[in-house]
């Protein structure tokens, strides 16, 4: 144990401390940071998206050293992977679902965020790069999806670029930007590789880091919304806090085990998961020259997709698309209300946001379909609801007088109306229409007339 | 040797469906009632892996290349014997360690269907089991078609009634509204209605095997990590609470 250093006395542990302050990191990170001691079941997907990412990044590794990146290569080496390499197939298979569990995982984050109101000062920058993560991520993601180069890799990326090429002007040199080509080719899966191995990984371990700087700076939120840090007791610790570790290490280990039995209960019986993970037709090498009668995108991504498909003008789509993405960041400035936890805020509030959590996953749904006229109708319905949450909690931010509910009611409703005289006169539902001004009466209206938007007393002290 | 009978059995396809097609006698009995149904292949049963190897050597890898699969993981999956597998699998002078090609080039394929035969060592996949299942069941005459042959599956298949020695050939029926009812057996095959259904269903297991070599090793594995990792969340649940415990 006391190995003495030539220079004196003291431990191993003493000379690397005397080098490097490992003791004061430990102390001011772990055993001397407080957290409050009320998390429940949403904070555990923070640390579970540090350890999806340590999956991805290891397993990352290993594929890399038997994928080829080249148009002649990479379905065949993928192949190679699963069936010649050592244990190649369970590299593989933990990649692909650590993907999908990657997202599953950030949109409970988030949700969790939405949920106690964490985007609200003093946390704003905390959440902006969480966003900036979410954006990385998405890239990071598509990315990724060229490198076997079958099927659903070649048009799903084909698709998406275009996407960029409808932009006025700048579109079609944009993305032969991004391609490198005029089509998809080899050029362009080499470029993927290249961004998706090491450009996108290094900007997310950055981001994630400064995520961590920006949490350590505030401290947590929690489910209550209450500033642990404004009630200290006499030694100067925050009353209702406890030191993260041991505390919160061991409680994230059980979340850990919990989550490693979903995430290798997939990996080694359903690695597919129902065609949601890997899709079918991604096992037919890419072809330039046939395209496939239906692209979904992955899971994932549909909820977005499902709104560029609503709207019926290219352009238009895509800009709601980016918009969709955009105005998160913006959150913080939007819902401005002084509580800050979904347990204190109005009954209204509550249902508001459960029904976009709702929307979101109606979306999904929508977005992995192939588009029928019903379905049409419910993307465009719910892409609108998708909009109109950031416009109610933004009149939700402080009481507002009987007038200017009114106010908001009418520009909403007006807003609808406009956009179903521009669209396709023939094809308006008027019963989806009736149903659109209900659900508007419902969240602008009754804060007009009942309580039913009044916040409870938020509590002096932590409950539990 | 073996290249040559498969030739001249297609061509007796050929030749058969032109004297038969005439003869063809519509009798609303005979019609059985055909929709698509579940495969319910067992990858587990090594018989039946054995059965559709030989049947997919002998049938389908005259056209059908296996690119990404081994002889040797097939002989060493299925427990063939080496020199019984070479014997059996490989028709064309190849190794054991080589991938499963074929020797037809693909110039010679698309000269005589129109189009190079897919590889299917992922065909399970892309497809999944029952599609192939329902495929190899429901080819039916239909002399607008190259093949003679057409498929309920894959419409305008380019692929002949390979297997039509075995089942026969059937001719598909349709009500007044035309929509299709049935099949009718108009020429009987070596095999009952029973053992084509097990030979398919061989054959499928087989193409599923290929597909994914791994996939009964993946669970059986899986079975012990989901194990391991229930012992190690119940432990680290104690730990847990044992410091918890004087949080208030
Ligand atoms: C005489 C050559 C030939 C033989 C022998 C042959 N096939 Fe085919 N097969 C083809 C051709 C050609 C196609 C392409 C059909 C099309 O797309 O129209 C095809 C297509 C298929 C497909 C569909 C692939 C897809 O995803 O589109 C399957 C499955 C298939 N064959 C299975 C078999 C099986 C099983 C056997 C053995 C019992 C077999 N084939 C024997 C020529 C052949
Ligand atoms: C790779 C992805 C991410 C990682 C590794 C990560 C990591 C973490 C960790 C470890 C915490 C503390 C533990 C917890 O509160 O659960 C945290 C908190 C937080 N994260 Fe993330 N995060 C990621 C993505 C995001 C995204 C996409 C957002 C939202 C846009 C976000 C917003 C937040 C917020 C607001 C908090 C504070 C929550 C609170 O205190 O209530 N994070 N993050």
């Amino acid at each position: 144990m006391q190995n003495k250093s030539n220079q004196g006395g003291g431990t191993v542990g003493d000379w690397i401390n005397d080098r490097l302050p490992y003791r004061q990191f430990v102390e001011d990170q772990l055993t001397g940071y407080y957290a409050p001691k009320n998390f429940n079941f949403w904070y555990f997907f923070g640390s579970l998206a540090l350890l999806v990412l340590v999956i991805q990044i290891v397993t990352g590794i290993f594929l890399t050293m038997s994928y080829k990146p080249s148009a002649d290569g990479a379905f065949a080496s993928v192949e190679y992977i699963m069936r010649d390499v050592e244990w190649g197939w369970l590299i593989r298979y933990m990649h692909s679902t650590g993907a999908s569990m990657f997202f599953l995982v950030v949109y409970l984050h988030m949700f969790r965020g939405l949920m106690y109101g964490s985007y609200k000062k003093p946390r704003e920058l905390l959440w902006i790069f969480g966003m900036l993560i979410y954006v990385v991520l998405m890239a990071e993601a598509f990315f990724g999806y060229l490198l076997p180069w079958g099927q659903m890799s070649y048009w799903g990326a084909q698709v998406i670029i275009s996407l960029f090429s409808v932009l006025p002007g700048i579109g079609e040199p944009l993305a032969i930007w991004i391609r490198g080509d005029y089509l998809i080719s080899d050029v362009t899966l080499n470029r993927f590789f290249a961004l998706h191995v090491v450009a996108l990984p290094l900007v997310l371990i950055g981001l994630i880091f400064f995520h961590l700087v920006a949490l350590r700076q505030t401290g947590s939120n929690n489910p209550d919304g209450i500033e642990i840090k404004e009630n200290k007791g006499p030694d100067g610790k925050p009353v209702d806090g406890i030191p993260f570790h041991p505390y919160y290490t061991v409680k994230d280990i059980v979340g850990v085990g919990v989550f490693l039995a979903l995430f290798f209960a997939i990996v080694f019986f359903a690695p597919t998961f129902l065609d949601l993970f890997l899709k079918p037709a991604n096992f037919i090498p890419a072809d330039p020259l046939q395209t496939p009668e239906y692209v979904p995108p992955v899971w994932y991504f549909t909820p977005f997709y499902a709104i560029l498909a609503a709207i019926p003008d290219q352009v238009g789509g895509v800009i709601a698309m980016g918009l969709a993405i955009l105005v998160l960041f913006a959150m913080p400035w939007i819902d401005r209300h002084p509580v800050k936890s979904i347990r204190y805020r109005s009954f209204l509030y509550k249902a508001l946001l459960m029904s976009f959590a709702f929307g979101f996953i109606v979306l999904g749904y929508l977005g992995l379909k192939p588009a029928t006229t019903l379905y049409n109708e419910l993307a465009l319905r719910f892409t609108e609801f998708y909009f109109m949450f950031f416009i109610i909690s933004w009149v939700y931010s402080e009481p507002r007088s009987r007038n200017y509910y009114y106010g908001a009611f009418a520009i909403v409703v007006a807003l609808i109306a406009v956009i179903d005289l521009v669209r396709d006169m023939a094809g308006i539902s008027w019963i989806a229409l009736l149903v659109m001004i209900a659900v508007t009466a419902f969240f602008l209206l009754l804060p007009a007339h009942t309580r039913l938007n009044e916040s409870k007393p938020v509590p002096e002290r932590l409950t539990s | 040797m073996m290249r040559t009978i498969r030739k001249l059995s297609l061509s007796a396809l050929v030749l058969v469906i032109a004297a038969g097609s005439g003869a063809v006698i519509a009798d609303e009995d005979a019609v059985r009632e055909w929709r698509p149904s579940a495969a319910n292949n067992d990858v587990t049963n090594l018989a039946s892996l054995q059965r559709g190897a030989r049947y997919y050597m002998n049938y389908c890898l005259g056209c059908h290349s296996l690119e990404y699969k081994r002889y040797q993981r097939i002989a060493d999956d299925l427990e063939l014997p080496e020199d019984l597998a070479l014997e059996n699998l490989a028709f064309t002078g190849d190794e054991l360690a080589d991938m499963v090609k074929i020797a037809m080039p693909p110039e010679d394929a698309e000269d005589w269907f129109g189009m190079a035969a897919p590889d299917l060592t992922l065909v399970s996949r892309s497809r999944g089991p029952d599609w192939i299942y329902n495929f190899l069941h429901s080819f039916y005459i239909d002399d607008r078609t190259v093949a003679g042959t057409n498929n309920r599956m894959l419409d305008n298949a380019a692929m002949p009634h390979v297997l039509w020695s075995l089942q026969g050939l059937q001719k598909a029926h349709y009500d007044e509204e035309g929509s299709f009812v049935g099949f009718e057996t108009v020429r009987e095959g070596r095999m009952s209605h029973e053992e084509y259904d097990r030979t398919v269903r061989d054959i499928v297991n087989f193409l599923d095997y290929v597909g994914e070599p791994i996939q009964t090793d993946r669970k059986r594995i899986g079975f012990w990590v989901l194990a391991f990792i229930g012992v190690f969340t119940f432990l680290s649940y104690l730990l847990y609470k044992d410091y918890w415990r004087d949080v208030k």
